[in-house]
Protein backbone atom coordinates (compact mmCIF):
# COMPACT_ATOMS: atom_id res chain seq x y z
CA UNK A 1 0.00 0.00 0.00
CA UNK A 2 1.24 3.45 -0.80
CA UNK A 3 -1.04 5.11 1.74
CA UNK A 4 -0.60 4.71 5.50
CA UNK A 5 -3.21 2.54 7.18
CA UNK A 6 -6.36 4.36 8.26
CA UNK A 7 -7.56 3.28 11.71
CA UNK A 8 -11.33 3.67 12.05
CA UNK A 9 -12.01 1.93 15.36
CA UNK A 10 -11.83 4.73 17.95
CA UNK A 11 -14.88 3.29 19.73
CA UNK A 12 -12.77 0.26 20.71
CA UNK A 13 -9.72 2.37 21.57
CA UNK A 14 -8.81 5.92 20.53
CA UNK A 15 -5.07 6.39 19.90
CA UNK A 16 -3.31 8.08 22.82
CA UNK A 17 -3.98 11.85 22.80
CA UNK A 18 -0.78 13.97 22.54
CA UNK A 19 -1.63 15.57 25.90
CA UNK A 20 -1.93 12.10 27.42
CA UNK A 21 1.34 10.95 25.89
CA UNK A 22 3.26 13.97 27.16
CA UNK A 23 1.86 13.54 30.66
CA UNK A 24 2.44 9.79 30.67
CA UNK A 25 6.11 10.18 29.82
CA UNK A 26 6.57 12.88 32.47
CA UNK A 27 4.69 10.92 35.17
CA UNK A 28 6.29 7.52 34.53
CA UNK A 29 9.37 8.51 36.49
CA UNK A 30 7.47 9.73 39.54
CA UNK A 31 4.33 7.62 39.76
CA UNK A 32 5.82 4.20 40.50
CA UNK A 33 5.24 4.07 44.26
CA UNK A 34 2.16 2.93 46.18
CA UNK A 35 0.14 6.11 46.82
CA UNK A 36 -1.03 4.73 50.19
CA UNK A 37 2.50 4.69 51.66
CA UNK A 38 3.77 7.50 53.87
CA UNK A 39 7.27 7.82 52.44
CA UNK A 40 8.34 10.50 50.00
CA UNK A 41 7.90 8.38 46.87
CA UNK A 42 4.45 7.32 48.06
CA UNK A 43 3.51 10.95 48.71
CA UNK A 44 4.64 11.86 45.20
CA UNK A 45 2.39 9.15 43.73
CA UNK A 46 -0.49 10.37 45.95
CA UNK A 47 0.01 13.93 44.71
CA UNK A 48 -0.15 12.78 41.09
CA UNK A 49 -3.34 10.82 41.78
CA UNK A 50 -4.94 13.77 43.62
CA UNK A 51 -3.99 15.97 40.68
CA UNK A 52 -5.65 13.48 38.29
CA UNK A 53 -8.80 13.49 40.46
CA UNK A 54 -8.93 17.29 40.45
CA UNK A 55 -8.56 17.42 36.65
CA UNK A 56 -11.19 14.72 36.00
CA UNK A 57 -13.66 16.32 38.42
CA UNK A 58 -13.23 19.72 36.72
CA UNK A 59 -13.48 18.26 33.20
CA UNK A 60 -16.69 16.38 34.04
CA UNK A 61 -18.24 18.98 36.37
CA UNK A 62 -18.46 16.74 39.45
CA UNK A 63 -17.02 16.87 42.98
CA UNK A 64 -13.52 15.53 43.64
CA UNK A 65 -14.85 13.11 46.26
CA UNK A 66 -17.20 11.63 43.64
CA UNK A 67 -14.30 10.37 41.47
CA UNK A 68 -12.93 6.84 41.94
CA UNK A 69 -10.16 5.47 39.70
CA UNK A 70 -10.27 1.83 38.60
CA UNK A 71 -8.12 -0.50 36.55
CA UNK A 72 -10.49 -0.58 33.53
CA UNK A 73 -13.85 0.57 32.20
CA UNK A 74 -15.28 -2.89 32.85
CA UNK A 75 -14.12 -2.69 36.46
CA UNK A 76 -15.73 0.77 36.82
CA UNK A 77 -19.00 -0.69 35.49
CA UNK A 78 -18.85 -3.62 37.91
CA UNK A 79 -18.04 -1.47 40.94
CA UNK A 80 -20.60 1.21 40.09
CA UNK A 81 -23.51 -1.01 39.12
CA UNK A 82 -23.00 -3.70 41.73
CA UNK A 83 -22.06 -1.18 44.45
CA UNK A 84 -25.50 0.46 44.08
CA UNK A 85 -27.08 -3.02 44.16
CA UNK A 86 -25.03 -4.11 47.19
CA UNK A 87 -26.28 -1.12 49.19
CA UNK A 88 -29.90 -2.27 48.64
CA UNK A 89 -29.42 -6.04 48.82
CA UNK A 90 -32.05 -6.36 51.56
CA UNK A 91 -34.69 -5.46 48.92
CA UNK A 92 -33.58 -7.96 46.29
CA UNK A 93 -30.93 -8.63 43.68
CA UNK A 94 -32.57 -7.77 40.35
CA UNK A 95 -31.02 -5.22 38.00
CA UNK A 96 -33.17 -3.78 35.19
CA UNK A 97 -31.24 -2.84 32.05
CA UNK A 98 -31.82 -2.27 28.35
CA UNK A 99 -31.21 -5.06 25.83
CA UNK A 100 -28.53 -2.93 24.16
CA UNK A 101 -26.21 -2.43 27.14
CA UNK A 102 -22.53 -3.31 26.85
CA UNK A 103 -21.67 -6.86 27.86
CA UNK A 104 -19.86 -5.52 30.95
CA UNK A 105 -23.29 -4.41 32.25
CA UNK A 106 -25.30 -7.48 31.20
CA UNK A 107 -22.68 -9.89 32.56
CA UNK A 108 -22.50 -8.05 35.90
CA UNK A 109 -26.32 -7.92 36.21
CA UNK A 110 -26.67 -11.64 35.43
CA UNK A 111 -23.89 -12.53 37.87
CA UNK A 112 -25.59 -10.56 40.65
CA UNK A 113 -29.16 -11.82 40.23
CA UNK A 114 -31.98 -12.43 37.79
CA UNK A 115 -31.95 -9.37 35.51
CA UNK A 116 -34.93 -7.63 33.90
CA UNK A 117 -34.06 -6.92 30.25
CA UNK A 118 -35.93 -4.12 28.49
CA UNK A 119 -36.25 -4.07 24.72
CA UNK A 120 -35.11 -1.26 22.44
CA UNK A 121 -36.65 0.22 19.30
CA UNK A 122 -35.32 -0.08 15.75
CA UNK A 123 -32.84 2.75 16.40
CA UNK A 124 -31.53 1.07 19.53
CA UNK A 125 -33.23 3.39 22.01
CA UNK A 126 -34.93 2.11 25.15
CA UNK A 127 -38.67 2.89 25.23
CA UNK A 128 -39.70 5.87 27.36
CA UNK A 129 -41.17 4.70 30.60
CA UNK A 130 -39.93 1.10 30.47
CA UNK A 131 -37.18 1.67 33.03
CA UNK A 132 -39.59 3.68 35.21
CA UNK A 133 -42.07 0.81 35.07
CA UNK A 134 -39.37 -1.78 35.75
CA UNK A 135 -38.37 0.17 38.86
CA UNK A 136 -41.78 -0.66 40.38
CA UNK A 137 -41.24 -4.42 40.03
CA UNK A 138 -40.56 -6.41 43.21
CA UNK A 139 -36.89 -7.18 43.75
CA UNK A 140 -35.60 -4.58 41.26
CA UNK A 141 -32.95 -2.57 43.13
CA UNK A 142 -31.02 -0.75 40.36
CA UNK A 143 -31.81 0.46 36.84
CA UNK A 144 -28.96 0.63 34.31
CA UNK A 145 -28.90 2.59 31.06
CA UNK A 146 -26.01 3.58 28.80
CA UNK A 147 -25.53 7.23 27.84
CA UNK A 148 -25.04 6.24 24.21
CA UNK A 149 -24.85 2.91 22.45
CA UNK A 150 -21.32 1.68 21.81
CA UNK A 151 -22.18 -0.15 18.59
CA UNK A 152 -24.66 2.12 16.81
CA UNK A 153 -24.16 5.50 18.51
CA UNK A 154 -27.79 6.19 19.47
CA UNK A 155 -28.16 8.46 22.53
CA UNK A 156 -30.40 7.19 25.32
CA UNK A 157 -32.97 9.27 27.27
CA UNK A 158 -30.90 9.20 30.48
CA UNK A 159 -32.47 11.28 33.24
CA UNK A 160 -35.67 11.70 31.24
CA UNK A 161 -37.75 9.36 33.39
CA UNK A 162 -38.46 9.13 37.12
CA UNK A 163 -37.66 5.89 38.93
CA UNK A 164 -39.93 4.51 41.67
CA UNK A 165 -39.14 3.16 45.16
CA UNK A 166 -35.84 5.04 45.41
CA UNK A 167 -34.31 2.80 42.72
CA UNK A 168 -30.96 4.38 41.77
CA UNK A 169 -29.77 4.80 38.19
CA UNK A 170 -26.44 3.48 36.96
CA UNK A 171 -25.15 4.97 33.70
CA UNK A 172 -22.54 3.30 31.50
CA UNK A 173 -21.01 6.38 29.86
CA UNK A 174 -17.97 4.59 28.41
CA UNK A 175 -18.98 5.35 24.82
CA UNK A 176 -19.53 9.09 25.35
CA UNK A 177 -17.32 10.28 28.23
CA UNK A 178 -15.22 13.24 27.08
CA UNK A 179 -16.99 13.44 23.73
CA UNK A 180 -20.34 14.69 25.10
CA UNK A 181 -21.34 16.39 28.37
CA UNK A 182 -22.41 13.98 31.10
CA UNK A 183 -26.15 13.29 31.29
CA UNK A 184 -28.13 14.18 34.42
CA UNK A 185 -30.00 12.08 36.90
CA UNK A 186 -27.51 9.28 37.67
CA UNK A 187 -26.33 7.88 40.99
CA UNK A 188 -23.22 6.15 39.67
CA UNK A 189 -21.58 6.41 36.25
CA UNK A 190 -18.65 4.66 34.55
CA UNK A 191 -16.12 5.71 31.90
CA UNK A 192 -13.12 4.15 30.17
CA UNK A 193 -9.99 6.17 29.39
CA UNK A 194 -8.95 4.35 26.22
CA UNK A 195 -12.24 5.38 24.58
CA UNK A 196 -11.33 9.09 24.83
CA UNK A 197 -7.62 8.87 24.06
CA UNK A 198 -6.23 8.05 27.49
CA UNK A 199 -4.11 4.93 28.07
CA UNK A 200 -5.64 1.46 28.35
CA UNK A 201 -6.17 0.11 31.86
CA UNK A 202 -7.75 3.22 33.39
CA UNK A 203 -11.41 3.42 34.33
CA UNK A 204 -13.32 6.26 35.98
CA UNK A 205 -16.19 5.59 38.36
CA UNK A 206 -18.33 8.47 39.57
CA UNK A 207 -20.50 7.90 42.64
CA UNK A 208 -22.76 10.76 43.73
CA UNK A 209 -21.86 11.78 47.26
CA UNK A 210 -25.49 11.37 48.35
CA UNK A 211 -25.90 7.95 46.69
CA UNK A 212 -26.01 4.78 48.77
CA UNK A 213 -23.13 2.61 47.64
CA UNK A 214 -21.42 -0.38 49.20
CA UNK A 215 -18.38 -2.26 47.89
CA UNK A 216 -19.67 -5.38 46.08
CA UNK A 217 -16.35 -7.23 46.31
CA UNK A 218 -14.06 -8.02 49.28
CA UNK A 219 -12.93 -4.73 50.87
CA UNK A 220 -11.50 -3.68 54.24
CA UNK A 221 -14.12 -0.93 54.56
CA UNK A 222 -17.12 -1.69 52.30
CA UNK A 223 -18.39 1.88 52.55
CA UNK A 224 -15.11 3.59 51.64
CA UNK A 225 -15.09 4.90 48.06
CA UNK A 226 -11.42 4.35 47.40
CA UNK A 227 -9.49 3.80 44.18
CA UNK A 228 -8.84 0.23 43.05
CA UNK A 229 -5.73 -1.14 44.71
CA UNK A 230 -2.82 -0.99 42.28
CA UNK A 231 -4.17 1.69 39.93
CA UNK A 232 -1.51 2.80 37.48
CA UNK A 233 -0.78 6.31 38.77
CA UNK A 234 1.08 7.59 35.70
CA UNK A 235 -1.54 6.19 33.30
CA UNK A 236 -4.34 7.67 35.41
CA UNK A 237 -2.77 11.13 35.32
CA UNK A 238 -2.27 10.77 31.56
CA UNK A 239 -5.93 9.75 31.20
CA UNK A 240 -6.93 12.89 33.14
CA UNK A 241 -4.77 15.11 30.93
CA UNK A 242 -6.23 13.53 27.79
CA UNK A 243 -9.77 14.00 29.13
CA UNK A 244 -9.13 17.67 29.87
CA UNK A 245 -7.80 18.19 26.34
CA UNK A 246 -10.64 16.24 24.70
CA UNK A 247 -13.29 18.23 26.59
CA UNK A 248 -11.61 21.49 25.57
CA UNK A 249 -11.61 20.57 21.87
CA UNK A 250 -14.86 18.58 21.62
CA UNK A 251 -17.08 21.32 20.19
CA UNK A 252 -14.79 21.86 17.22
CA UNK A 253 -13.92 18.16 16.80
CA UNK A 254 -17.49 16.97 17.32
CA UNK A 255 -18.77 19.32 14.61
CA UNK A 256 -16.13 18.08 12.17
CA UNK A 257 -16.76 14.40 12.99
CA UNK A 258 -20.53 14.83 12.81
CA UNK A 259 -20.25 16.18 9.26
CA UNK A 260 -17.96 13.30 8.21
CA UNK A 261 -20.38 10.72 9.63
CA UNK A 262 -23.28 12.43 7.81
CA UNK A 263 -21.25 12.14 4.60
CA UNK A 264 -20.56 8.44 5.22
CA UNK A 265 -24.22 7.72 6.02
CA UNK A 266 -25.37 9.44 2.83
CA UNK A 267 -22.85 7.68 0.58
CA UNK A 268 -23.21 4.20 2.14
CA UNK A 269 -27.00 4.39 1.81
CA UNK A 270 -26.48 4.54 -1.96
CA UNK A 271 -24.88 1.05 -1.99
CA UNK A 272 -27.55 -1.59 -2.80
CA UNK A 273 -29.06 -3.73 -0.02
CA UNK A 274 -27.53 -1.96 2.95
CA UNK A 275 -29.02 -1.45 6.42
CA UNK A 276 -27.61 1.77 7.94
CA UNK A 277 -28.58 1.57 11.59
CA UNK A 278 -28.86 3.84 14.63
CA UNK A 279 -30.36 7.30 15.09
CA UNK A 280 -29.03 9.55 12.28
CA UNK A 281 -29.19 12.72 14.42
CA UNK A 282 -29.33 11.98 18.16
CA UNK A 283 -26.09 10.02 18.21
CA UNK A 284 -22.42 9.97 19.12
CA UNK A 285 -20.50 12.38 16.86
CA UNK A 286 -17.86 9.93 15.64
CA UNK A 287 -19.57 6.60 14.97
CA UNK A 288 -21.74 4.86 12.35
CA UNK A 289 -22.78 1.25 11.76
CA UNK A 290 -24.14 -0.48 8.66
CA UNK A 291 -24.73 -4.03 7.40
CA UNK A 292 -24.63 -5.38 3.84
CA UNK A 293 -26.98 -8.18 2.80
CA UNK A 294 -25.30 -11.40 1.60
CA UNK A 295 -21.85 -10.26 2.78
CA UNK A 296 -19.64 -12.22 5.18
CA UNK A 297 -18.57 -9.80 7.94
CA UNK A 298 -15.22 -11.50 8.48
CA UNK A 299 -14.40 -11.31 4.76
CA UNK A 300 -15.40 -7.64 4.73
CA UNK A 301 -13.19 -6.71 7.72
CA UNK A 302 -10.27 -8.76 6.36
CA UNK A 303 -10.49 -7.27 2.89
CA UNK A 304 -10.77 -3.71 4.23
CA UNK A 305 -7.76 -4.37 6.45
CA UNK A 306 -5.81 -5.62 3.44
CA UNK A 307 -6.63 -2.33 1.72
CA UNK A 308 -5.45 -0.37 4.77
CA UNK A 309 -8.67 0.34 6.68
CA UNK A 310 -9.11 -0.89 10.27
CA UNK A 311 -12.79 -1.32 11.14
CA UNK A 312 -14.82 -3.31 13.69
CA UNK A 313 -17.73 -5.67 13.03
CA UNK A 314 -20.65 -6.99 15.08
CA UNK A 315 -21.21 -9.98 12.78
CA UNK A 316 -21.01 -13.42 14.37
CA UNK A 317 -18.31 -14.67 12.03
CA UNK A 318 -16.09 -11.69 12.95
CA UNK A 319 -16.49 -12.16 16.73
CA UNK A 320 -14.76 -14.76 18.86
CA UNK A 321 -18.08 -15.70 20.51
CA UNK A 322 -19.51 -16.76 17.09
CA UNK A 323 -22.78 -15.18 18.26
CA UNK A 324 -24.12 -12.12 16.42
CA UNK A 325 -24.10 -8.72 18.14
CA UNK A 326 -26.84 -8.59 20.80
CA UNK A 327 -27.29 -4.90 20.02
CA UNK A 328 -28.00 -5.43 16.32
CA UNK A 329 -30.25 -8.41 17.16
CA UNK A 330 -32.25 -6.40 19.73
CA UNK A 331 -32.80 -3.64 17.16
CA UNK A 332 -33.95 -6.05 14.46
CA UNK A 333 -31.01 -4.92 12.31
CA UNK A 334 -29.21 -7.18 9.88
CA UNK A 335 -26.38 -8.86 11.81
CA UNK A 336 -24.24 -10.23 8.99
CA UNK A 337 -22.03 -8.10 6.74
CA UNK A 338 -21.71 -5.55 9.55
CA UNK A 339 -19.17 -2.75 9.82
CA UNK A 340 -18.76 -0.22 12.62
CA UNK A 341 -16.74 2.86 11.72
CA UNK A 342 -15.57 5.19 14.47
CA UNK A 343 -13.40 8.20 13.66
CA UNK A 344 -10.33 9.21 15.64
CA UNK A 345 -9.46 12.86 16.30
CA UNK A 346 -6.97 12.65 13.43
CA UNK A 347 -9.31 11.14 10.81
CA UNK A 348 -9.41 13.47 7.82
CA UNK A 349 -11.93 14.05 5.07
CA UNK A 350 -9.39 12.49 2.71
CA UNK A 351 -9.27 9.30 4.81
CA UNK A 352 -13.06 9.09 4.65
CA UNK A 353 -13.14 9.74 0.91
CA UNK A 354 -10.57 7.02 0.29
CA UNK A 355 -12.60 4.57 2.39
CA UNK A 356 -15.80 5.47 0.54
CA UNK A 357 -14.02 5.03 -2.77
CA UNK A 358 -13.07 1.39 -2.07
CA UNK A 359 -16.11 0.22 -0.07
CA UNK A 360 -18.63 -0.36 -2.92
CA UNK A 361 -16.10 -2.45 -4.87
CA UNK A 362 -15.21 -4.55 -1.83
CA UNK A 363 -18.90 -5.27 -1.15
CA UNK A 364 -19.57 -6.08 -4.81
CA UNK A 365 -16.62 -8.47 -5.06
CA UNK A 366 -17.63 -10.40 -1.92
CA UNK A 367 -21.19 -10.68 -3.24
CA UNK A 368 -19.86 -11.83 -6.59
CA UNK A 369 -17.77 -14.54 -4.94
CA UNK A 370 -20.95 -15.72 -3.17
CA UNK A 371 -22.54 -16.12 -6.61
CA UNK A 372 -24.90 -13.16 -6.42
CA UNK B 1 -44.23 -2.51 28.82
CA UNK B 2 -42.16 -4.28 26.23
CA UNK B 3 -39.76 -6.96 27.34
CA UNK B 4 -37.07 -8.15 24.95
CA UNK B 5 -38.30 -11.36 23.37
CA UNK B 6 -37.50 -13.47 20.37
CA UNK B 7 -40.83 -15.29 20.47
CA UNK B 8 -43.21 -14.76 17.60
CA UNK B 9 -46.80 -15.76 18.18
CA UNK B 10 -48.38 -17.87 15.45
CA UNK B 11 -51.87 -19.20 15.30
CA UNK B 12 -52.47 -22.94 15.29
CA UNK B 13 -54.58 -22.86 12.16
CA UNK B 14 -51.71 -21.54 10.05
CA UNK B 15 -50.26 -24.37 7.95
CA UNK B 16 -46.57 -25.27 8.02
CA UNK B 17 -44.84 -24.38 4.76
CA UNK B 18 -44.73 -27.10 2.13
CA UNK B 19 -41.37 -25.88 0.91
CA UNK B 20 -38.32 -26.14 3.14
CA UNK B 21 -34.85 -24.81 2.44
CA UNK B 22 -32.19 -26.96 4.13
CA UNK B 23 -29.52 -24.62 5.54
CA UNK B 24 -28.45 -26.88 8.39
CA UNK B 25 -24.76 -26.51 9.24
CA UNK B 26 -24.41 -23.29 7.23
CA UNK B 27 -22.97 -20.14 8.81
CA UNK B 28 -24.11 -16.58 8.20
CA UNK B 29 -24.69 -15.24 5.61
CA UNK B 30 -25.07 -18.55 3.68
CA UNK B 31 -28.71 -19.23 4.77
CA UNK B 32 -29.74 -15.72 3.68
CA UNK B 33 -27.97 -16.11 0.33
CA UNK B 34 -29.83 -19.41 -0.16
CA UNK B 35 -33.11 -17.70 0.75
CA UNK B 36 -32.48 -14.96 -1.81
CA UNK B 37 -31.63 -17.54 -4.49
CA UNK B 38 -34.72 -19.68 -3.93
CA UNK B 39 -37.51 -17.25 -3.03
CA UNK B 40 -38.21 -16.78 -6.74
CA UNK B 41 -39.19 -20.46 -7.02
CA UNK B 42 -42.06 -19.92 -4.57
CA UNK B 43 -45.36 -18.59 -5.98
CA UNK B 44 -46.37 -15.15 -4.67
CA UNK B 45 -48.43 -15.56 -1.49
CA UNK B 46 -46.91 -18.97 -0.65
CA UNK B 47 -44.63 -19.90 2.27
CA UNK B 48 -40.99 -20.95 2.38
CA UNK B 49 -39.38 -22.36 5.52
CA UNK B 50 -35.65 -21.82 6.11
CA UNK B 51 -34.25 -24.62 8.32
CA UNK B 52 -31.09 -23.15 9.88
CA UNK B 53 -29.18 -23.82 13.10
CA UNK B 54 -26.91 -20.75 12.77
CA UNK B 55 -27.96 -18.33 15.57
CA UNK B 56 -27.67 -15.29 13.27
CA UNK B 57 -30.49 -16.62 11.05
CA UNK B 58 -33.01 -15.91 13.83
CA UNK B 59 -32.32 -12.19 13.36
CA UNK B 60 -31.25 -12.08 9.74
CA UNK B 61 -34.26 -13.81 8.16
CA UNK B 62 -36.65 -11.17 9.61
CA UNK B 63 -34.18 -8.40 8.66
CA UNK B 64 -33.96 -9.77 5.09
CA UNK B 65 -37.78 -9.77 4.89
CA UNK B 66 -37.88 -6.12 6.03
CA UNK B 67 -35.17 -5.05 3.56
CA UNK B 68 -36.53 -7.09 0.60
CA UNK B 69 -40.19 -6.27 1.34
CA UNK B 70 -41.22 -9.87 2.01
CA UNK B 71 -43.28 -11.05 4.98
CA UNK B 72 -41.68 -12.77 7.97
CA UNK B 73 -44.33 -15.15 9.30
CA UNK B 74 -42.52 -16.56 12.35
CA UNK B 75 -40.34 -19.25 13.84
CA UNK B 76 -41.34 -22.92 13.78
CA UNK B 77 -39.54 -26.23 14.32
CA UNK B 78 -38.60 -28.56 11.48
CA UNK B 79 -39.23 -32.30 11.93
CA UNK B 80 -35.78 -32.82 13.48
CA UNK B 81 -36.17 -29.88 15.87
CA UNK B 82 -34.05 -27.44 13.84
CA UNK B 83 -35.43 -23.88 13.93
CA UNK B 84 -37.52 -23.17 10.85
CA UNK B 85 -37.92 -19.51 9.85
CA UNK B 86 -41.05 -19.06 7.78
CA UNK B 87 -41.25 -16.44 5.02
CA UNK B 88 -44.20 -15.53 2.77
CA UNK B 89 -43.30 -14.31 -0.71
CA UNK B 90 -45.07 -11.00 -1.33
CA UNK B 91 -43.28 -9.72 -4.45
Amino acid sequence: MTNAAVYLDAASAEPLHPAGRETLLAALEHGYADPRRLHGAGRNARLLLDNAREVVAAALGVRRDEVVFTSSGTRAVQLGLLGLAAARVERGRRIAHSAVEHQAVTDAAAWWGDPVELSADAEGRVYDGDLAEASTMPGVVVAALQSANHEVGTLQPVGGFPLANGVPLFVDACASMGRLPLPQGWDALAGSARKWGGPSGVGVLLVRHRARWSHPFPAADPLARVDDGGVDVAATLAAAAALQAVVAERDELGTRQRALIDLIRARVTAIPDVDVVGDPVERLPHLVTFSFLYVDGEALVTELDRLGFGVASGSACALDTREPSRVLAAMGALTHGNVRLSLTRDTTRDDVERFLAVLPGVVASIRERAGL
Amino acid sequence: MSYASHLTIRYDDEPLPERELDCRGQLCPAPIIALARHIGEVPVGELLGVAADDPAARHDVPAWCRMRKQEYVGEERAGDGTPLYVVRRLI
